[in-house]
């Protein structure tokens, strides 16, 4: 068996890059699990259709656009902003209404049924994107209209070169996650979003509207997964109403990965999960002659998962430190 | 107020039971009787586009060539199933179609994967299936007397792709890659073996369940630069595959199976995908029956036929012919009687002359090459022709 390993050292860098990008997705949605995770200790199972909602409404827009002609007509950067504020909106919005429709109600019942509530609103946003989109379109798969400026390619060394949207995703997501970083810790809301996590009761003692902080919550989370599922739909191209599932279960892996409840540990969770699939993909046929190929991918990062989460069980960043009485 | 609640359920379910007295009971009773034909593919989710293909294609025969049984005082109809282009649903359809005694014939499936465990749920009763679609070996391998198929075989199609890329494009080096489905890995290892018995070097053969992110598959495509990419599977997976490959900077030409042979492929790739090949079973739309049927297909339903259309299109006319001949004597035939007369039946159509061998494979099939010529999903008919071939199906592995 023999390894090529002057193949493996030559394309390490863009399967590093490969990995980045995945990773830096899978950290902007698992940022709405561990957010409503670090105020509710609940896991919004519909998560994952909250961000390909966001994937939605953004080819739709583009798809406005290029019908009435602007999409060539707008500078691109206008038009990437745009969709990306429509798609955070939508997806914020939605995360809001789903949180007063479907978990406010149960929020004093016992920890198991939101979480079925949860299931079942991931269920019925599946089949009503599937709805709404046949009757619509008639269309099941939905491709992002390309812009070509974001496929153009910078060539940094001989063997890597970069797309302009993988570098829009790359400086997208560190953008949103520093903005979000300042939120909840230099300002008073997010003086307030952590009080309430750390003790409802105390914190509406002190006067603070705790539905109000927790819809709040469920507005961010939900719009950083709007975030994501544009850049999502703009990196990979394809969406159906099925294609949030996989990655928000990835996502929701990677937010137990860094500690769930801590959100710079979404972000680092995310980099190891995007990094371990995207290196495990290239590299286990090339290292094994063949033996194991990339379908084994998910295998290898998940048992990888299992072994992290052994010797570190409120994961690599762990949980946020709780008090209570 | 148990009383009363007792009561109500005993009203609800008095309106229940005449509300499901079957209509077809009603009916009947005025005609000789029913007879019903199943078509069981995906009409929801990724594959629908080809799966709703195969319903309309059997629609059009229908409609087109009942009027031999109706004349005789039956009462045809078409029952369509959606398959979800799942196992679980098929197998679950196939004991519902089973039950309704009316159904003497199935048209389906799409997936091999789909078709086979449905298959041994028609065997108990010996219904027919008539695959427009199916091309993995074991649909008749098994040698089932109610299941045939009017298109060919992956053990062929496979080798047919690898005798166009080692003859034709003269490739020195082959990445192959398949999506772990009975019918995708099936064709892809057929390709492969071929492929390696002629010489051509297969670098790598992998399998992934993937559909959205292929970067971390094509770098080392792309590091190990082969002559060519094989994608054995079907196209809401090739297309973003090939798309994404090619924006990756791969160079490579493409081939993939007949799963690729779908206008949804251009409609979702785009320009990526125009000059890739395909080899499928099913027949282009030159001659000038399958103008005709096209025309017809379109005026019918407002849209051009998918590939296999045609196929579900000569699959029922080939039920019906069966259903005709068996018929004798005014009465309904039999489920047994019709899979038996359906072995029986030549037929000559847009895709050739049918004739069933014992296994219930086309005596004689032919296979194209086809390469995509335009970005434009509605003129996915105009694909050119690249090569074609008329093989006969091998006989059983003992």
């Amino acid at each position: 068996m023999c390894m090529d390993v002057a193949l493996l050292v030559r394309i390490f860098p863009e399967v590093l890059l490969d990995g980045i990008i995945l990773g830096f997705m899978y950290a902007l949605i698992a940022l709405g699990y561990t957010m409503v995770y670090g105020v509710l200790e609940f896991i919004n199972f519909a998560h994952s259709e909250i961000f390909i909602v966001g994937a939605f409404v953004g080819v739709e827009i583009l798809l406005g656009l290029k019908s009435v002609g602007l999409l060539d007509g707008l500078p691109w950067p206008i038009v990437l902003v745009l969709v990306l504020i429509a798609g955070m909106a939508a997806s914020g919005l939605l995360a809001v209404t789903v949180e007063r429709i479907a978990y406010r109600p149960l929020r004093n019942a016992p920890r198991l049924i939101p979480l079925i509530s949860a299931i079942g609103i991931s269920f019925f946003l599946q089949d009503l994107i599937r709805l709404v989109e046949s009757l619509w379109r008639n269309a099941f798969n939905m491709v992002y209209p390309t812009i070509d400026v974001l496929n153009l390619r910078f060539e940094l060394t001989e063997t890597l070169d970069v797309s302009v949207k993988s570098l829009v995703v790359i400086v997208g997501a560190v953008l949103m996650l520093w903005a979000l970083h300042l939120i909840v810790n230099r300002t008073k809301v997010g003086t307030a979003i952590r009080a309430v996590a750390e003790d409802q009761a105390a914190a509406s003692l002190m006067g603070i509207d705790v539905n109000r902080i927790i819809s709040l919550t469920f507005l961010i989370g939900g719009a950083m997964g709007g975030a994501a599922g544009v850049l999502f739909g703009v990196q990979y191209g394809l969406i159906n109403p099925y294609s949030g599932f996989i990655p928000g279960l990835k996502a929701f892996t990677a937010a137990v990965l860094g500690g769930i409840g801590n959100i710079p540990g979404a972000m680092v969770g995310g980099l190891v999960l995007g990094l371990l699939e995207a290196f495990a993909a290239s590299y286990l046929s090339l290292l094994t002659g063949g033996a194991f190929g990339a379908e084994y991918k998910d295998i290898f990062a998940f048992s990888v998962l299992i072994l992290i989460l052994i010797f570190r069980p409120k994961g690599l960043l762990g949980e946020v430190v709780r008090e209570r009485a | 107020m148990i009383r009363h609640r007792i009561r109500l359920v005993l009203a609800l379910l008095a309106v229940l039971a005449v509300a499901l007295v079957p209509a077809s009971k009603l009916e009947g009773q005025a005609g000789k009787g029913t007879i019903k034909i199943a078509t069981q593919s995906p009409l929801s989710g990724g594959q629908a586009a080809l799966g709703e293909g195969i319903k309309l294609g059997a629609q059009l025969a229908l409609d087109k060539l009942k009027g031999n049984l109706t004349k005789q005082g039956f009462k045809v109809e078409l029952v369509p199933f959606d398959d979800q282009a799942k196992p679980d649903v098929g197998v679950a359809n196939a004991k519902n179609i089973i039950a309704d005694k009316d159904i003497l014939v199935v048209i389906g499936h799409l997936n091999s994967g789909v078709a086979i465990p449905s298959s041994e749920v028609y065997k108990e009763v010996d219904l027919a299936m008539i695959s427009p679609a199916n091309t993995n070996e074991r649909i008749t391998d098994r040698g089932y007397p109610n299941i045939s198929r009017v298109c060919g075989r992956d053990d062929v199609q496979g080798p047919v792709g690898a005798e166009f890329a080692a003859q034709t494009l003269k490739v020195k080096s082959v990445y192959v890659i398949h999506d772990k489905t009975t019918y995708g890995q099936g064709v892809a290892e057929a390709f492969k073996a071929d492929l390696e018995k002629k010489g051509v070097k297969v670098v790598a053969f992998e399998g992934t369940e993937e559909k959205s992110n292929f970067d971390p598959i094509i770098t080392p495509i792309k590091a190990k630069n082969p002559d060519l990419v094989y994608f054995g599977g079907i196209y809401d997976q090739a297309a973003p595959f090939f798309k994404q490959a090619r924006e990756k900077g791969v160079k490579s030409k493409f081939l993939g199976p007949d799963g690729i042979d779908s206008s949804d492929l251009v409609k979702i790739a785009g320009k990526a995908v125009v000059g890739i090949y395909y080899t499928t079973a099913a027949a282009p739309s030159t001659s000038a029956q399958a103008k005709q049927f096209g025309d017809d297909f379109k005026k019918k339903f407002g849209k051009n036929p998918e590939p296999y259309a045609a196929e579900a299109y000569v699959a029922t006319a080939i039920a019906l012919k069966a259903l005709e001949s068996a018929a004798t004597g005014g009465k309904v035939p039999t489920r047994a009687a019709v899979a038996t007369a359906i072995r029986k039946v030549k037929y000559t159509g847009m895709t050739g002359s049918i004739e069933f061998d014992d296994k219930g494979d086309p005596k004689k099939a032919s296979y194209y090459v086809m390469q995509v010529s335009n970005d434009n999903p509605e003129k996915w008919g105009e694909n050119k022709e690249a090569k074609r071939l008329a093989i006969a199906a091998p006989p059983l592995k003992k």
